[in-house]
Formats: structure tokens, C-alpha cells, sequence
């Protein structure tokens, strides 16, 4: 199948006072149509930055997006306008991604009145009326206002207008993270199945492993701004290859008694995204960093087919 | 030996909207030095009954109408208000979920922890803050770090100084609500190890309220899982993970991803949660439950020991026909 988002060497820095953040550094991937590319890291490794730089929310310092073989940087302003039909996103807080003067249908029918879609007040009903139901919301909701629903019916809200265009691609910013685990099972699933049926591609940004295990093909983790390892969602978490992918599924409490398995706990924390030092960015948590590691930056390598790590002891860590 | 005895719990908020039914009815025992899991989804109730523990909840709106609570062989609900401040901080003290809004911004963090140190031990401000300075080292902190402000730690090193607040003063009960909830993974990891060590260390009985069970997996002894202000099935580890009777702990099960098996259609429970100020007639759970019958839209369902210690709140199990699925 052909690619419908291809991102090159994709570079985005702050200028802070301390210096320039390197919030996304260097990402490179690729995303084929009706899959989902799952993005995992903690808190503050730059995977929401990329994907609003991805949707053109944010500039790129450097590097390239091509939508659809198209260089979405180079476009002009109509040309910009066109694609952002194809390109939605689903936020990750139903609370305050909805705007509390506006009713369910407002909402949901705002995106078709920006692009014109639809002529008539009718037909517009008529289309919200089945988007309301394709996201499994009563159309008793349609004049309902944020505020008056639960956490799993706004994010329903949510997930009806990114689709209202139905649009080729979507980024899902930790969609399920606000809800409660039966109400995020519920989204899961609606998830899975507008996909199949629309083919929609998903970048999907989560914190959660079992969850972007759940909903991906392909998961990257990143770790302060770079990616360390990406490959296909079984292999990764049967065999993961970089000491930090290592760690971070070590740490996920998983609810079997008495299976707290043997495990080798990250110390420390995330260093600083500001003027990053050279060298492997993981270097200070890692449990086996040599000389190397602290001058220079590991490459992303292919190392087993489809599945590339940046660590330059990847062999000596997994005894290859 | 019983620590805490919970019985008939009820709390409600009254407002002008109506009764909000939080708590009806719970039942809760604690022995020393067990750490017992409270897991339930949000507005399920557990915060509420950890205030009620405290005597915490916010009067007006909030009211404990019903029940009673034994610490240590005393009726909390009996103490004067004096007599509580006295417990609280002391005997039993409690972990609040956000790190970030838990400490005061403009108090060093050695001066934070000496403030309960100095209230409860009758001892001065020098030595309050050299045993401060002990508990910081203890939760993992570098004793130099004592003079900075709460802004200058990372979320997990703040969590680790709320810990050291609730240890500080080496309390029978810890009541950690949500204490990783707000934490990164493997922060969590971090912090949940720690927390664990140091209640069998201090032989702390504990009360987590999560809505984590892996987390309850990894850090607990016991597990009552809560559902619109009852307590729908109350055992051991073993029993409620390996041997799980009640169908609204079975959905809960079923909803959650897994790690190890190959991703298939995730089992959802239907529907939502009641709304407190409306509960359903007969079991709270009736509407979502997928093996409702007539019988339970009209009477309540009790608690049942199914086996020893494993007590579960379902018609089903009083009957003895769980087993038919």
C-alpha cells in the first residue's frame, strides 16, 4: 500500500531563555494508508510537538512532510487550506477541546460550514445526524452542550468532528488518556472500527504501552525529542532492543498477581531537552553506558528486519 | 489484628440539585500491616470514603449520615474535631494525587516536612528538621536538596516529598489516593517500589485507592473494587484476579488492554456510570450488567462469602449459580 504521509529528518526547536529546546529532533517515518503508526514516551519527549508539527499547527525548523507525495511546507495558502481537510486531529482533553458555548451539532457541523461541503441547513443535519451515529452518540445530544455530557460522550464529540470531513489522515493526542478504563475501551474499539471501515491512517500518541500495543502496527518510542527504537508493535514489546524500551516495559504494572517480574528499574530522570550535551541522550539512566555513549549520538540502524534502535552497544545489550 | 474497621459507611452531599449518593453502605477491613487496593472508576466513590476516613469531607455540601469507623478499637466518627487533628498527620495520614498541588509553593521543602514533625512529636524546631532532613533521605532525595522550593523538584521528586510528609511522623494508616496517577511510567515504577518498600519496612497498614489493578497487582495484599458507592467484591489478590466472581470486576478485566495476548476487539462494559443523585433501583449495577435478570432491577443485592474471605455483591453468587457461565 502507498504512503500517505512520508516525515524526513523533521526537526522542530524552541528558542527558550536557556538556549534552543530541542523538542522533536531528527524524526524520520513513514505512514501507509489504514494503519497506525503508535508514538510512546513520557512526559516531555516531544511526541505532541510532532504530531502539531506534522499537522502544520507549528512550523518545522527543519525537515520535511510529504502528504500524499506533496511537501505540504512548500504549498500555498489555498493549496494549505485543501489539505487540512485531509488531516485531523482528536485531542486528548474532551474537556476543554469542545467549546463550551456551542451545542454537539454546532460543533460537529462547524468543520463542514469552514469547507463549504454541504448547501443546505438540511443536508447538513442530515450528515450530522450520521456522523452522531457512526460515533454512537443518541442524536438527542445534538443540542446538548459540552458541559452536559460525561467524559466518553464529549470525547465522542471530538472524534465526530475530526471526522466530519472524512478526512485521510488523523492524529490521536493521547485520546483514550482522559477516561476512565471501561469508557476507554469503548473509544478503542470505535476507534478500530472507523478505521477499517474508512481506512483512515492514525498517528497515534500515547503514554500508555498496552494501549498503543492495542491499536498500532508500528510504534515508535521517542525519548527527549529523538526516536530510539521503531519497528513492528509485536516485535517490540517480545523483543525489545534499546536498554530504554527495556526499561519502560519493565516499569508498566500489569494486573496479574504475584507477576511483578524481575526487573531492572530506569533511575533517574529525564535530562534536560535544553541544549542537549552531545552523545547518547539516554546516557545518565542507561545501566550499561561506555565513553562512546557520552560523545556521540547514536544513528538509527537497522538492526533485524523493520526494526531499527539508536544505541551503539545494541548487540552487546542484547547479547547478538 | 483489626487496624481499621469500616461498617455501613454512607456518605452524601446534599445539594440543591439533590442527594449525591458517594458512599452507600461500605464495609472495609484493615489489618495491620496489610495494604488493601481500592480500584473503581471515577466518581465510584473511593476518594469520598478516604475523607470520610479523615473526617475530610468538605460540610456543606458533604454529610456522613451513616455507619461507623473503628480505628484501632476507637469510633472515629465520635472524636471532636480536636481530637482528630491530633490522628491526622500522626496515626493516619493520607498521600493526595497531584504532587504539584499538594505543597505549598512558598515553603521550603525541609521546612514542609518539619511543620508535621513539630505538631505531632512535642520535639523543637532544630531537631524537626534534622528528622526532616532524615525522611528526605529515606524517600531518595539528597539531604542538601531540604532548603529548595517545591517548584525546583521534577513531579516524581515532589511525590517522593508528599510521601515523606505522610511517613514523617510514622503513621499506623497511609491512605495514598491516586499517589502515581499524575507520574510517568517509569517514574511510577520508582515511586510504587519505594512506597512498598517502606510500608513493609515501617510495618504501615496502607489504603491505595487507584484505578490501576495493575498497580494494586504490584503493591497490595487485598482489593475491594468499588462501584457506585458500594463495594462490589472484596478478597485477596488471589481471589479477585484468578477467581473473579462479579461481573462488573469482570468487565473491568476485559477492558483493559493486554500486554501479553495478541490484540483482538476489546470487551467494554456498556453504558455509563449511574448518576449519584439517581441510582438505579435493586443492584447499582443492574442496567450494565450483561447477566442482569428481572430479580435484579427490584432487590439489592448483599454480600456473600463465595469462599473464605472473598466476599462478592451479586444476586448470582447468593444463589450459588455463578458457576452456569
Amino acid at each position: 500500500m502507498e504512503n500517505i504521509l512520508e516525515v524526513r529528518g523533521l526537526k522542530k526547536y524552541f528558542e527558550v531563555s536557556g538556549g534552543n529546546l530541542h523538542a522533536v529532533d531528527d524524526v524520520s517515518f513513514e505512514l501507509k494508508q489504514a494503519e497506525t503508526l503508535g508514538v510512546v514516551g513520557e512526559s516531555g519527549c516531544g511526541k505532541s510537538t510532532l504530531g502539531r508539527v506534522v499537522l502544520g499547527l507549528l512550523d518545522a525548523t527543519d525537515g520535511s512532510i510529504l502528504f500524499e507525495g506533496k511537501e505540504t511546507a512548500r504549498l500555498n495558502k489555498n493549496e494549505r487550506f485543501s489539505l487540512r481537510k485531509n488531516m485531523q486531529m482528536i485531542f486528548q482533553d474532551p474537556y476543554s477541546s469542545l467549546d463550551p458555548r456551542m451545542c454537539v451539532r454546532d460543533i460537529i457541523a462547524q468543520p463542514l460550514l469552514i469547507y463549504r461541503c454541504l448547501n443546505s441547513k438540511d443536508e447538513i443535519d442530515n450528515r450530522v445526524a450520521d456522523i452522531m451515529q457512526t460515533v454512537g452518540l443518541d442524536i438527542r445530544f445534538a443540542f446538548s452542550y459540552p458541559h452536559e455530557l460525561d467524559g466518553g460522550r464529549r470525547q465522542r464529540v471530538g472524534i465526530g468532528r475530526a471526522l466530519a470531513l472524512n478526512p485521510k489522515f488523523i492524529v490521536c493526542d493521547e485520546p483514550v488518556s482522559a477516561l476512565d478504563v471501561s469508557i476507554q475501551a469503548q473509544i478503542l474499539n470505535l476507534m478500530q472500527d472507523l478505521q477499517q471501515e474508512k481506512k483512515f491512517s492514525y498517528l497515534f500518541i500515547t503514554h500508555d504501552l498496552s494501549v498503543v500495543k492495542h491499536i498500532s502496527n508500528n510504534i515508535m518510542v521517542m525519548y527527549l525529542g529523538g526516536v530510539i527504537e521503531k519497528c513492528e508493535s509485536d516485535q517490540l514489546f517480545e523483543h525489545p532492543l534499546h536498554p530504554y524500551t527495556k526499561g519502560l516495559l519493565a516499569a508498566i504494572p500489569i494486573p496479574v498477581p504475584g507477576a511483578k517480574r524481575e526487573r531492572e528499574l530506569l533511575k533517574g530522570e529525564l535530562s534536560s531537552p535544553i541544549n542537549p550535551k552531545p552523545g547518547c541522550r539516554f546516557v545518565n539512566r542507561c545501566f550499561c553506558p561506555t565513553d562512546l555513549c557520552g560523545r556521540q549520538q547514536p544513528s538509527l540502524k537497522e538492526i533485524l528486519p523493520g526494526h531499527f534502535v539508536a544505541c551503539h552497544h545494541v548487540e552487546r545489550v542484547n547479547d547478538m | 489484628m483489626k487496624l481499621l474497621e469500616i461498617r455501613g459507611l454512607e456518605i452524601h452531599y446534599v445539594t440543591d440539585d439533590g442527594i449525591f449518593k458517594a458512599v452507600n453502605g461500605v464495609d472495609l477491613v484493615i489489618e495491620e500491616g496489610e495494604a488493601v487496593g481500592l480500584v473503581g472508576e471515577t466518581g465510584a466513590g473511593k476518594t469520598t470514603t478516604a475523607l470520610g476516613i479523615l473526617r475530610l469531607v468538605p460540610s456543606p455540601p458533604g454529610k456522613i449520615v451513616g455507619g461507623e469507623i473503628f480505628f484501632a478499637g476507637e469510633n472515629l466518627l465520635k472524636k471532636s474535631m480536636k481530637a482528630m487533628r491530633k490522628i491526622r498527620g500522626a496515626e493516619i495520614s493520607m498521600i493526595f494525587q497531584d504532587p504539584m498541588t499538594a505543597l505549598n509553593p512558598t515553603i521550603r521543602v525541609g521546612e514542609q516536612i518539619a511543620e508535621v514533625i513539630k505538631q505531632h512529636m512535642n520535639c523543637s524546631k532544630t531537631e524537626a528538621l534534622s528528622r526532616a532532613i532524615d525522611m528526605l533521605s529515606t524517600v531518595g532525595i539528597q539531604p542538601e536538596r531540604a532548603m529548595e522550593y517545591p517548584h525546583q523538584f521534577s513531579g516524581g521528586m515532589k511525590q517522593r516529598v508528599v510521601i515523606a510528609i505522610a511517613l514523617a511522623c510514622q503513621p499506623k494508616l497511609l491512605i495514598a489516593d491516586e499517589p502515581t496517577t499524575a507520574l510517568d511510567v517509569t517514574i511510577q515504577a520508582q515511586v510504587l517500589d519505594m512506597i512498598h518498600d517502606l510500608q513493609q519496612k515501617l510495618h504501615t497498614s496502607m489504603l491505595l485507592i487507584t484505578h490501576d489493578l495493575g498497580v494494586v497487582a504490584e503493591t497490595c495484599d487485598k482489593v475491594a473494587i468499588m462501584y457506585a458507592g458500594e463495594i462490589m467484591e472484596y478478597g485477596t489478590l488471589d481471589q479477585v484476579y484468578n477467581d473473579t466472581k462479579h461481573p462488573y470486576t469482570k468487565g473491568l478485566f476485559a477492558s483493559i488492554p493486554s500486554l501479553d495476548k495478541k490484540a483482538g476487539r476489546l470487551q467494554p462494559i456498556q453504558g455509563m456510570m449511574p448518576n449519584p443523585s439517581d441510582l438505579p433501583s435493586g443492584c447499582v449495577f443492574h442496567p450494565r450488567c450483561p447477566r442482569a435478570s428481572e430479580i435484579c432491577k427490584v432487590k439489592a443485592a448483599s454480600m456473600s462469602e463465595v469462599s473464605g474471605g472473598h466476599f462478592v455483591r451479586c444476586i448470582l453468587c447468593e444463589n450459588g449459580d455463578m458457576e452456569g457461565k
